[in-house]
């Protein structure tokens, strides 16, 4: 059948399931907003900035695991998605951009409007397109949903000019064989060599203090039961990254928590004196390893993970394996049954196990109550005991973004979520109306920073329009507060910029948009308005709390440092590698 | 000894061990690569290479007997560790369909260089001729004070006949970049 280009677009788009975009539209673009207009059978959310619109559909593929799709002009449109299509790089969200384009006709001529988004984003994005033949159109539209979310998943970009979205073709939409077949370069491993595997399989069976290292690639491939089922079998603590949370229950007695520059002391301690750690989804990222000649260095170190260039990259590593972290898992633990059913020993990893306890009692997670002065951590407690737990939680960049990890409990899979890799301040609350647009049945708490929710606040309006009921805790510090903490600690108080004590009352704000506002000044508030907030469903809550204003991220490992130079919770030097464990 | 742990039944060892890193020695690599002639393709390999800050030294583009795909050998001065990751990150690139860092495997390689050298005096054009012809090179323009010599070879070939050029002027010049294939039978294809 004859149709439009943009009547193309909207089809393709409904053949690979989707049911909302997030957009803004202009003039390039505007033939696909009819036709959506005409269809009517996808449902559109208006952000009031396109960098809103990305991370919305950042928190909705994070939430989900579906392909999110954020759509806008083109020129100043585009380019003010490029944040969030970093963002979605550097975490592997996948995610569909779509852009109009000023007409072919009109391209590299500087045209009204015309911005090389495709240029811009070729080392942000796993691929991009510029569609310059309406025939291509479908095809590029289900290749683009098909890259964005097999092997390591990433954000797609199609930039569609103008003309070919008026344009007339009846090209049929391709089946999903036809589209692997049009991409030959493109064959993701996922099975996991076999060898390797076995080897791996020894060397667990072998170790005497070993660690599970767990990343978001575990998140991504859904292995929560696998993990459970090989530390449980094997007797061997498990660490998530940031970006790892709820892919193993942070209630479980294997769990170590988070490791890293903001990590638990017994999980850092762990990692350093273990003799085999094994990487599941990670990137040995520097805010992990900190210097990396100091980190686990008596490890042997098996990395299972989808992306070939993943491995071996920061860290030399023994045992490579390139596949999809549940199934090399799955496989994994078959090989130990098979293998090692007669080596099984609770016995042997007794005194490891009993070690890590040890450390957990010497130093646990912990923070200094007050009565008379509200504390951040206590915010983030609270939060998570009226949630039981069961809340998603969404966060900015920024110190509150480490609490809402160290203090919040968190047991299933795309339960956090926050911008791991570029750290991008205005992230939390976009991508929690994503969230809960994606994921209605469940509470989506955005635990921000002031800073961090002053960067798209304008999305409270978008938030008020779609009846979303995302419930947001404002940590407000009246400071940067992250920056604020690294020039008191390693600029001796220069606190140079960092004051946030001029801003607007965010209590009235929500109200003048048409939201609920709290405000807590006192700790013995600070229940009383979240179970409040908790009773509001049909509109978006702010909840302003006003925290002590100079309180400390800890422990904290200073950029670049190994885990021995850890400041403790008391403020207190950590370790020296004397006290550690580490043996032969 | 640290006071803030406390714990006596923390074992000590004195000298924690290093982690190696890895670091790799610095030198020319060959690549080859064949890629899908797609929009964009060299864009997407030229974005990758600078990104790791280094400079494309050689490369050269042709189609091959498949319509639509193409072959690119690219040299690049770097350190092996990161070239391997280079090399990891061109794979995953959609377009490219195999990708082989021929450094260390047996290859032929070839280059082609046009060369236009000052010859006004008729002694100049009896050397260089003369040379031209050691060389297996041939004149491909001639004008009453230059000839235009075209010479196809390995770098050290031509890097020897340039030296041997450059007493007479040369005017201009023009090199190709390395084209290389395999040598048949040496080291595993992959992709
Ligand atoms: C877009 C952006 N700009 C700057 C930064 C650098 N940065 C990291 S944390 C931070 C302070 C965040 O302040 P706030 O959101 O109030 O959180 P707090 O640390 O006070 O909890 C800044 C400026 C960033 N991460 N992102
Ligand atoms: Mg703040």
């Amino acid at each position: 059948m004859l149709r439009k280009g943009a009547d193309i677009v909207i089809e393709a788009l409904k053949e690979e399931g989707v049911e909302v975009l997030f957009g803004h539209p202009g003039g390039a673009i505007m033939e696909v907003y009819d036709a959506l207009y005409r269809d009517g059978g996808i449902r559109h959310i208006l952000a009031r900035h396109e960098q809103g619109a990305g991370h919305m559909a950042e928190g909705y593929a994070k939430a989900t695991g579906k392909v999110g799709v954020a759509m806008s002009t083109s020129g100043p449109g585009a380019t003010n998605l490029v944040t969030a299509i970093a963002d979605a790089y550097m975490d592997s969200v996948p995610v569909v951009f779509i852009t109009g384009q000023v007409p072919t006709h009109l391209i590299g001529n500087d045209a009204f409007q015309e911005v090389d988004i495709v240029g811009i984003t070729r080392p942000i994005t796993k691929h991009n397109f510029l569609v310059k033949r309406i025939e291509d159109l479908p095809l590029i539209i289900r290749q683009a949903f098909y890259i964005a979310r097999t092997g390591r998943p990433g954000p797609v970009l199609v930039d569609i000019p103008k003309d070919i979205t008026q344009k007339l073709s009846d090209v049929p939409i391709p089946s999903l064989e036809e589209v692997k077949e049009s991409l030959p370069g493109y064959k993701p491993h996922t099975e996991g060599n076999i060898q390797q595997i076995k080897r791996a399989g020894k060397l667990i069976m072998e170790a005497k203090r070993p660690v599970l290292y767990v990343g978001g690639g575990a998140v991504q491939s859904e292995a929560q039961r696998e993990l459970v089922e090989l530390a449980e079998l094997m007797k061997v603590p498990v660490t998530t990254t940031n970006m790892g949370k709820g892919a193993f229950p942070e209630l479980h007695p294997l769990a170590l928590h988070m490791l890293g520059m903001h990590g638990t002391y017994y999980a850092n301690m762990a990692v350093y004196n273990c003799d085999l750690l094994i990487a599941v989804g990670a990137r040995f990222d520097d805010r992990v390893t900190g210097k990396v000649e100091e980190f686990a260095p008596q490890a042997k170190i098996i990395h299972i993970d989808i992306d070939p260039a993943s491995i071996s990259k920061n860290i030399v590593v023994d045992v490579p394996i390139v596949g999809d972290v549940k199934i090399v898992l799955r496989k994994l633990i078959d090989e130990i049954r098979k293998e090692g059913a007669k080596i099984i020993f609770p016995e042997d990893r007794r005194e490891w196990i009993e070690q890590i306890e040890r450390w957990k009692k010497l130093k646990p997670l912990t923070y200094k109550n007050s009565t008379d002065i509200i504390k951040p951590q206590f915010v983030i407690e609270q939060i998570y005991e009226a949630t039981k737990g069961e809340a998603i939680i969404s966060t900015g960049v920024g110190q509150h973004q480490m609490w809402s990890a160290m203090f919040y409990k968190y047991s299933f899979p795309r339960q956090f979520i926050n911008s791991g890799g570029l750290g991008t301040m205005g992230f939390g609350f976009p991508a929690g109306i994503g969230a809960k647009i994606g994921r209605p049945e469940k509470e989506v708490f955005v635990i921000d920073g002031d800073g961090s929710f002053m960067m798209t606040m304008q999305e409270l309006i978008t938030a008020v329009q779609y009846k979303v009921p995302v419930k947001v805790a404002i940590i407000n510090n009246g400071y940067l507060g992250m920056v604020r903490q690294w020039q008191e600690l390693f600029y001796e108080r220069r606190y140079s910029e960092v004051d946030l004590s001029v801003q607007p009352d965010f209590v009235k704000l929500a109200q003048a948009c048409g939201a609920v506002g709290f405000r807590a000044e006192k700790p013995s508030e600070v229940r009383e308005i979240i179970e409040e907030a908790l009773k509001v469903q049909d509109k978006p809550v702010i909840m302003d709390f006003h925290v002590d204003r100079e309180e400390n991220v800890l422990p904290m490992v200073p950029a670049g440092k190994s885990y021995k130079d850890m400041i403790l919770e008391d403020g207190k030097k950590a370790v020296e590698a004397e006290t550690m464990y580490l043996v032969g | 000894m640290s006071d803030t742990v406390g714990s006596a039944q923390i074992s000590t060892v004195k000298s924690p061990l290093f982690r190696e890193v890895r670091k790799g020695e610095v030198r020319r690599h060959i690549i080859t690569l064949t890629v899908r002639n797609e929009l964009g393709v060299l864009a997407r390999i030229a974005t990758l290479i600078a990104g790791k800050g280094y400079n494309i030294e050689g490369l050269s583009v042709g189609e091959t007997h498949e319509k639509g795909i193409s072959r690119m050998t690219l040299e690049v001065i770097g350190d092996d560790v990161i070239i391997d990751q280079v090399v990891k990150q061109l794979r995953k690139l959609i377009d490219t369909l195999k990708v082989k860092d021929l450094t260390d495997t047996p290859h032929v390689e070839r280059e082609l260089a046009l060369v236009k050298v000052h010859t006004a005096t008729p002694r100049a054009r009896d050397e260089v001729l003369r040379l031209t012809e050691i060389f297996r090179g041939r004149i491909v323009d001639v004008s009453s004070d230059t000839y235009t010599i075209e010479i196809t070879g390995t770098d050290d070939k031509i890097n020897a006949f340039l030296e041997l050029l450059k007493p007479f002027g040369i005017k201009e010049m023009a090199r190709t970049g390395k084209v290389a294939l395999r040598r048949e039978g040496a080291g595993q294809e992959e992709d």
